[in-house]
């Protein structure tokens, strides 16, 4: 379980790029949505340690992981897939996923990972995590380090992000899978509807602001109604991916 | 052959035990065992220390090991190996220099190796130096590769120094003929007080000749290394050369790199690149798990893989 309280995150130059969020989160998925520039990514950040907040705290299963190193988050059972993946010269994606996997895991099922998220094994496991990757490529081998990973949160940001061939339902398969595997929370940042329904909760981070918090049935109509800011929220982003 | 001589030829040459094929072990300053085949041939200089190595023309699929052991402290070694590889062969050299060093004095290797390439040979030549000493004793290497490419010869070169050696200067001279290719890579770290100096000049001198050289560096602790390179395109070539280094701690890198076109149909490239380890890359190994340290490790290791 994680709960969030009064966190902000103010940036040198004075502006805050989240204000006073207050949230606690149980359920299996839970949606993220919102404006770009909304400060998405800045929560997954802080949550994950790669940000130190300016004020509040984070509590993790009932520890204070506030002022904890990323390690230690990571150790704990926390997992950050990012927006934008990380290259690393040298490194292979076989590498990447025995890392993931961790120390004690012996036997690491490098096909399995790869083939949930779509890619050959064969023709993926000994490529270097570097520019010669397509974005789409690099995007599923992010996802599928979570899947190795396997904790008890995973935070997933914009994962359909520039993955256009691979069928929808391969995602929500993959998130089902590690939910049955972890029954942890699974937090996807997403501006796709097709996310936020099947999502148990939907957030809506705007301007830095917890602008709505709620089960599906409750915030989905709302952002899929006629107001105009709703149809900015989901369609915005939507028309830029397509 | 003792523990120590095991151990240095298990870090420079990866071998358990003496190679099969063609061999010449030089330990602390003398020939220490030798084997030769019917297609290469290995001869003792007379009018200088080192050996000739000839490989027939044609010769395929065969190697030849020539690693050298220094184990005696204060031990300066300056050799002359001459390599005549015949026209159409296909051979790997495997040279290394491993230095023990565990008294108080300077231990030195000096190696100058001459390649003469026919034409249409192919050649893999892989150099590992390597040092380790728990005395005061400092180990010093300054390796010089001399390459002359025939038309049509291509050759590719490793180098790696990893650990140990205090100071080097590696010098690499290439003279290419028509057709003819070079490829170096080479990968470099350093740690404590050591110095490297890295220098390679090459002449493209025919007609679709080509280099590229590959090299890849770690400076940490108050290290310092330089890289000098000149690249002269003197007929219709392509000349590639490529600098990354990451610097750690109190690391020192410096990269002159020169190009010189005289001839308009030269094409020369340089890139270089030098920086601390990306914060990003560190943040996405520690969301893994991984402590700091254990991150720059696995980052410096993929990096020098
Ligand atoms: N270090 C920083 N300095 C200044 N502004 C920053 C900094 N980091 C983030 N911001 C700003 O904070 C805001 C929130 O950024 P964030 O990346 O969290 O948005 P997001 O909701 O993930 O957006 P998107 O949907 O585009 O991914 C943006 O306006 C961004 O420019
Ligand atoms: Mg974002």
């Amino acid at each position: 379980m994680l709960e969030i309280k009064h966190l902000s995150y103010k940036v040198e130059d004075g502006s805050e790029i989240l204000q006073d969020i207050n949230l606690t989160i149980q359920e299996r998925f839970v949606a993220i949505t919102g404006p770009n520039g909304g400060g998405k990514s800045t929560l997954a950040k802080l949550i994950a340690g790669l940000y130190e907040p300016t004020e509040g705290q984070i509590l993790f299963d009932g520890n204070d992981i506030t002022h904890m190193s990323i390690t230690e988050r990571a150790r704990l059972g926390i997992s950050y897939a990012f927006q934008q993946p990380v290259r690393l010269k040298g490194l292979k994606v076989s590498d990447m996923l025995r890392l993931a996997a961790g120390k004690e895991k012996k036997n690491v099922d490098y096909c399995g990972y790869l083939s949930e998220v779509g890619l050959c094994a064969k023709d993926y496991i000994n490529r270097e995590i570097n520019a010669s990757l397509s974005g789409g490529e690099l995007k599923r081998i992010e996802i599928a380090m979570a899947l190795a990973r396997s904790t008890q949160l995973t935070i997933f940001d914009e994962p359909e992000a520039g993955i256009d061939l691979w069928s929808f339902q391969n995602l929500i398969h993959v998130f089902e899978k590690m939910y049955e595997e972890t029954r942890g929370s699974i937090m996807i940042i997403s501006h796709q509807e097709r996310i936020l329904n099947i999502a148990d909760r939907i957030i809506v981070l705007k301007d830095g602001h917890l602008a709505q918090s709620g089960s599906r049935d409750e915030v989905l109509p709302e952002l899929l109604g006629t107001t105009k800011e709703a149809c900015d929220i989901l369609l915005g982003k939507m028309g830029g991916t397509k | 052959m003792d523990a120590i001589t095991m151990n240095l030829l298990k870090e420079v040459a990866d071998l358990d035990a003496l190679p099969t094929g063609a061999y010449n072990l030089r330990a602390n300053g003398k020939g220490a065992g030798r084997n030769t085949t019917a297609n290469i041939d290995i001869v003792t200089k007379e009018d200088k220390p080192g050996i000739d190595i000839i490989i027939k023309p044609g010769t395929k699929k065969e190697s030849v090991h020539i690693p050298v052991i220094i184990s005696e402290t204060g031990l300066k070694d300056l050799v002359y190996n001459d390599f005549y590889i015949g026209e159409d062969a296909d051979v790997v050299i495997i040279a290394g220099c491993g230095i023990h060093n565990c008294g108080g004095s300077l231990s030195q290797h000096d190696g100058i190796h001459t390649f003469h390439v026919g034409k249409n040979a192919k050649l893999r030549y892989v150099e590992k130096h390597y040092g380790e000493g728990d005395g005061l004793g400092k180990q010093v290497m300054n390796p010089t590769t001399v390459v002359y490419l025939e038309e049509g010869a291509v050759m590719e070169m490793e180098t790696t120094q990893i650990a140990g050696i205090d100071d080097t200067i590696r010098t690499t001279k290439g003279e290419i003929k028509a057709g003819g290719s070079l490829v170096v890579k080479e990968k470099i770290m350093t740690t404590g007080d050591q110095k490297a100096i890295t220098n390679f000049e090459v002449d493209l001198n025919g007609e679709g000749s080509a280099a590229n050289l590959i090299s890849r560096s770690v400076a940490k602790d108050h290290s310092r290394q330089e890289f000098n390179s000149d690249i002269r395109g003197n007929a219709p070539c392509a000349g590639h050369s490529e600098c990354d280094a990451i610097i750690m701690d109190q690391g020192w890198v410096g990269a002159s790199p020169k190009l010189t076109a005289a001839h308009i149909d030269a094409a020369l490239i340089h890139e270089a690149a030098i920086g601390k380890i990306a914060g990003e890359q560190l943040d996405k190994l520690m969301t893994l798990g991984l402590s700091r340290e254990e991150a720059e490790e696995q980052i410096i290791n993929g990096f020098l893989s």
